[in-house]
């Protein structure tokens, strides 16, 4: 017998298949180690040559055996065989291989590697564009790992926030003495392990100082003091401030979730964070080291020990530290064969019984697909063939200082061990255990041949390409890493990254420091998407903002617009009626009799006390103060550099009572700036600005019908047009402001949100009765660019002044407004400038909305269309514009045309006020 | 993510807090135009320590100042800005 095994003990209760065979597993068992309990040797296909590949690691290091677990929507791609325990009914399948595992049409690449050298793609790039075409669907085809799952994932995650005192990552004997040092001393402590058991190295080296009983006894101990220990949880990044990420595992990877969540992510805040992390083994660079049958020393101990695997019968050991002869021990204790131990040192003071070989280093694995079957070594010069069906590695030892080094934590290069170490850092953390503290492994240069000696397996670099990259000049690691791809692959070189800067410092005659190092970044493993978008993932995340007579509108049957975080009514369409037609119908009932529309979602500000026209005087780039009680006026705010931010009414209700309306959209910002300016620019004012945007609710009611209609609810008189009056309506107290947006006399009508009902039932019957109509957002579209009204987000986008729009003569010529210096920048009224305009088809046919104004097709554009609609009364497109010296430049022609639409309208360009351009319909 | 010691909330996480700008970015609206323009425009951006304006947006809504370190991200201190602030 040969390769891995396990003789059956009884336990082997729970079934799995990986590519569709069944297999039996032990409970406890991660589906690598069940494999090669049952002799399965190749695994997967490597990402670029299609290499067959075994198992490498025992843990999260894996580079290797990546698999697909699951089905349909829970398929979870790339997961490794290692950090997977398996459960019944659990589908595994192999990847990047065609037809199958053994006979994979893709390991022609393999073969064809000197034709796929690092740097590959971006030499490509520099040849003829055609032949990369042609390549590129031969790659894209062939290099690849798991296929992303096609279906929506089943599962929920869920996200939670903690903090304690202590956090100690890793469960090792170091970890575990911290948290109970910390939780006797009273500390709320957490302690995470992504393993799925505690105690770390003790699961498979035991401590006979400890005792046997220490891990189980010191849990009871953590949890008596109240200590949170949490199994499957990896902490993936550590941020500033000691806020540190977990993401926990709560059903295996493509299991159905037997507690509602596939996995949790913590938010924790820790006073202090302990760093128990280890150390990973490194790999040995030789001919072949990725074969099926070569796996990490303490990987084979650890399926040795703690699965009951014996990964192979007759074994060779190659290494550079003491570490390796405990292997050696553990595979005698299950009575394999150790044929020989490789020891690169020239001496070292071993245990005695093993046959040793100093000054010795493989050279070469040889084998079949599936299995190993021999090794070649250079020992003291002569070359020597071992027979073998394993080959164990040890290069030494790398601390996990991934967390550290993400926490701001400075490295210090430890020369006997060949590592980085934690050392100074900032945050309040502290390191303990192996990671701070590896052993010995002296720097070996390799025997084999650099082509096949990989350092990064996932990726497949191999020694070669380090050695290409610094032949074409990169000299920077950083520059190395990104032309050779090594540790981009999901294991982020967790394995091999210290080897290539050993081959780095070998050429430059440096040291692994002076070389340098590339930079750790979060996640410490994969994290899954869903789990860092949690509930939000399903559209948990973006709340719904109802406007308060929603219900009202609903049972109109309208058809809903999302505004900002509201829904609007975008108009209310009659059976058979298309949305345009309907806008179009609603507009005339404007136009003609009376329109109704829900107003609610308009920014709105109360301001008042002894310096309320003061401080509206800083934010409105208008006159306020001259304001008479009762007047209302339209006003602009700018940003600091003179831009236009917003635009509203503002209405002056009491002497010292103010209310200022802005955009739906800008709301919130408009909120934050009122805010900054009454408490950082202002806080000595004797003012009070308060959000009532959700406090009322605001109808508008426009047509030439409007003012009969106030006065017959009012019992009043209504206000002339830019008056605002208090009044009632259907017993609701309310604010009367006459302001148009439509350009036809018009009316606001706010008031209490959860009192409006009945003030939107009286009115709605009202216009009913006078032949009118509720009306949204299109029909208000229309009826504005007919007006030549400009709507923020639409005409003010952000790079436009009072200028460019045709407001520079509203400004308060008093200045002291925000954005009165900005205004003083030349460039605001240069030349050339995209100013407002209106548009008119030539031919009457309609203007695509964004469409470029170009003198001719091919010409260069000179503007764009802003906003299209068409006369509401009468027939043809009509649309505003920003076009370069606009105004100056009325009756010329111009191509507006919109490739995307398939839309070239000849236009004229006219004065944006195509309808009622002397204001006489704002009166009765 | 880090830790603000928001003077009238306590400690609470950064997502409840926005940058607005450097304290020395602050435009009085009544300044001179040439040293508005300076201000906004020609900040010194200091590698290090620093005076910057926040606001506890999702929380309790006040003006901050915070003394933070741009390198280390350490919060030397917070302190109030606006009505309360004044003496």
């Amino acid at each position: 017998m040969s390769g891995p095994s396990r003789a059956p003990d009884g336990r082997e209760n729970i079934r799995f298949t990986f590519d569709g065979k069944e297999y039996l597993a032990r409970p406890g068992d991660t589906l690598a180690a069940a494999l090669l309990a049952n002799g399965v040797g190749l695994v997967a296909r490597s990402f670029k040559y299609h290499r067959p590949r075994g198992i490498m690691a025992a843990g999260v290091e894996e580079p290797n055996a990546l698999v697909t677990v699951g089905l349909g929507g829970r398929a979870e791609p790339n997961t490794r065989a290692t950090d997977v325990f398996v459960h019944d009914g659990l589908i595994a399948r192999s990847q990047n291989r065609w037809p199958s595992l053994s006979s994979d049409a893709g390991a022609v690449f393999g073969l064809a590697a000197k034709a796929l050298p690092a740097g590959f793609y971006y030499k490509t790039f520099f040849g003829p564009a055609k032949l990369w075409l042609k390549y590129e669907a031969l790659i894209r085809r062939a290099a690849g790992m798991g296929d992303a799952p096609t279906k929506a994932d089943p599962d929920s995650f869920a996200q939670r926030s903690a903090f304690c005192d202590t956090l100690v990552v890793g469960s090792g004997p170091a970890g575990l003495q911290a948290a109970l040092t910390a939780a006797e001393a009273g500390d709320s402590v957490i302690l995470v392990e992504q393993d799925a058991a505690l105690g770390g190295s003790l699961l498979v080296d035991p401590d006979p100082a400890l005792g046997a009983d220490w891990i189980a006894q010191t849990i009871a101990r953590l949890r008596e003091l109240g200590a949170r220990i949490l199994l499957r949880t990896t902490a993936a990044g550590y941020w500033d401030h000691n806020f540190v990420t977990l993401a926990e595992r709560l059903a295996e990877p493509g299991a159905v979730p037997s507690h509602g969540f596939a996995q949790r992510l913590w938010h924790v805040r820790a006073g202090r964070v302990v760093l128990a992390t280890g150390v990973i083994e490194r790999p040995v660079p030789f001919t072949a080291n990725d074969r099926p049958g070569v796996m990490l020393s303490r990987a084979v101990r650890a399926y040795v020990r703690r699965f009951g695997v014996v990964p192979g019968q007759r074994v060779v050991i190659a290494t550079n530290n003491d570490d390796a002869y405990l292997t050696a021990q553990a595979l005698r204790e299950v009575g394999a064969e150790v044929v020989a131990i490789l020891d690169a040192r020239t001496q070292a003071d071993v245990p005695a019984g093993f046959p040793v070989h100093f000054d010795a280093r493989p050279v070469a694995a040889v084998g079949t697909l599936h299995h190993l079957t021999g090794v070649t070594a250079l020992v003291g010069g002569r070359t020597v063939a071992f027979k073998a069906d394993l080959l164990a590695v040890s290069g030494g030892f790398t601390p996990v200082v991934h967390l550290h080094s993400q926490a701001g934590g400075k490295l210090d290069w430890n020369e006997a061990a060949q590592a980085f170490v934690p050392g100074a850092i900032a945050q309040v953390c502290t390191s303990v255990g192996e990671v701070i503290a590896p052993l010995p492994a002296p720097a070996v240069v390799p025997a084999g041949s650099p082509k096949k000696s990989f350092v990064d397996f996932q990726n497949d670099v191999s020694l070669a390409d380090i050695d290409l990259a610094w032949q074409e000049g990169y000299r920077s690691v950083e520059h190395m890493k990104r032309y050779t791809t090594l540790g981009m692959a999901t294991d982020q070189g967790k394995l091999g990254n210290l080897v290539a800067l050993q081959r780095v410092a070998q050429e430059q005659g440096v040291t692994v420091p002076q070389a340098g190092l590339t930079t750790f970044r979060p996640p410490y493993t994969p994290v899954t998407m869903g789990l860092l978008g949690g509930p939000g993932a399903r559209n948990a995340g973006a709340h719904v903002r109802r406007i308060a007579l929603h219900d009202r509108h609903d049972a109109l049957g309208p058809t809903w617009q999302p505004a900002g975080y509201w829904f609007r009514p975008r108009a209310y369409p009659q059976p058979g009626e298309t949305l345009g037609a309907a806008a179009l119908r609603e507009a005339r009932a404007v136009r003609g009799a009376a329109g109704l529309c829900d107003v609610s979602t308009l920014g709105k500000f109360e301001v008042s006390g002894p310096d309320a026209a003061a401080l509206l005087e800083i934010a409105c780039a208008t006159r306020v103060a001259n304001l008479k009680p009762g007047r209302g006026r339209y006003t602009v705010m700018l940003r600091e550099d003179g831009l236009l931010m917003d635009d509203g009414t503002v209405w002056r209700l009491g002497d010292n009572r103010y209310l200022l309306t802005s955009s739906t959209g800008g709301a919130d910002r408009m909120a934050q700036h009122l805010s900054y300016i009454r408490q950082v620019l202002r806080p000595q004012m004797r003012v009070s600005v308060v959000n009532v945007q959700e406090h009322y609710a605001g109808l508008a009611l426009a047509g030439p019908r409007s003012s009969g209609i106030i006065a017959a609810l009012t019992g009043a008189s209504a206000p002339a047009h830019m008056g605002v009056v208090a009044a009632v309506i259907a017993g609701v107290p309310v604010w009367v402001l006459a302001a148009s947006y439509s350009g036809e006399r018009a009316f606001e009508i706010h008031g209490e949100a959860t009192a409006m009902g009945p003030v939107w039932d009286a009115l709605l019957a009202a216009v009913k009765a006078a032949g009118g109509s509720t009306y949204g957002l299109d029909a208000m579209d229309l009826l504005r660019i007919e007006k030549g009204h400009v709507v923020i987000g639409a005409e003010a986008d952000g790079r436009r002044g009072p200028y460019d729009l045709g407001l520079h003569k509203m400004l308060n010529p008093a200045g002291g407004f925000v954005g009165a210096a900005g205004l003083t920048r030349p460039a605001l009224t240069a030349a050339g400038r995209h100013r407002l305009v209106g548009v008119e088809a030539i031919d009457g046919a309609p203007i695509a909305e964004g469409a470029m104004l170009v003198a001719r097709e091919g010409a260069k554009v000179e503007g764009h269309v802003t906003a299209a609609g068409r006369h509401v009364l009468g027939e043809g497109g009509i649309a505003l514009a920003l076009l370069a010296d606009g105004p100056d430049r009325l009756g010329a022609e111009f191509l507006a045309t919109s490739p995307t639409r398939g839309m070239h309208t000849r236009v004229r360009v006219v004065s944006p006020h195509f309808y009622d351009p002397a204001g006489e319909r704002y009166r009765d | 993510m880090y830790q603000i010691d928001c003077p009238h909330c306590g400690p609470r996480a950064q997502s409840e807090f926005t940058f607005d700008r450097p304290v020395e970015a602050i435009v009085p609206p009544d300044a001179a135009a040439a040293d508005a323009l300076q201000a906004l425009y020609t900040r010194t951006n200091p590698m290090g320590v620093d005076d910057e304006v926040w606001r506890h947006t999702y929380g309790c809504r006040a003006w901050l100042v915070l003394t933070r370190d741009r390198v280390s991200h350490a919060i030397d201190a917070v302190r109030a800005l606006g009505p309360e602030a004044l003496s």
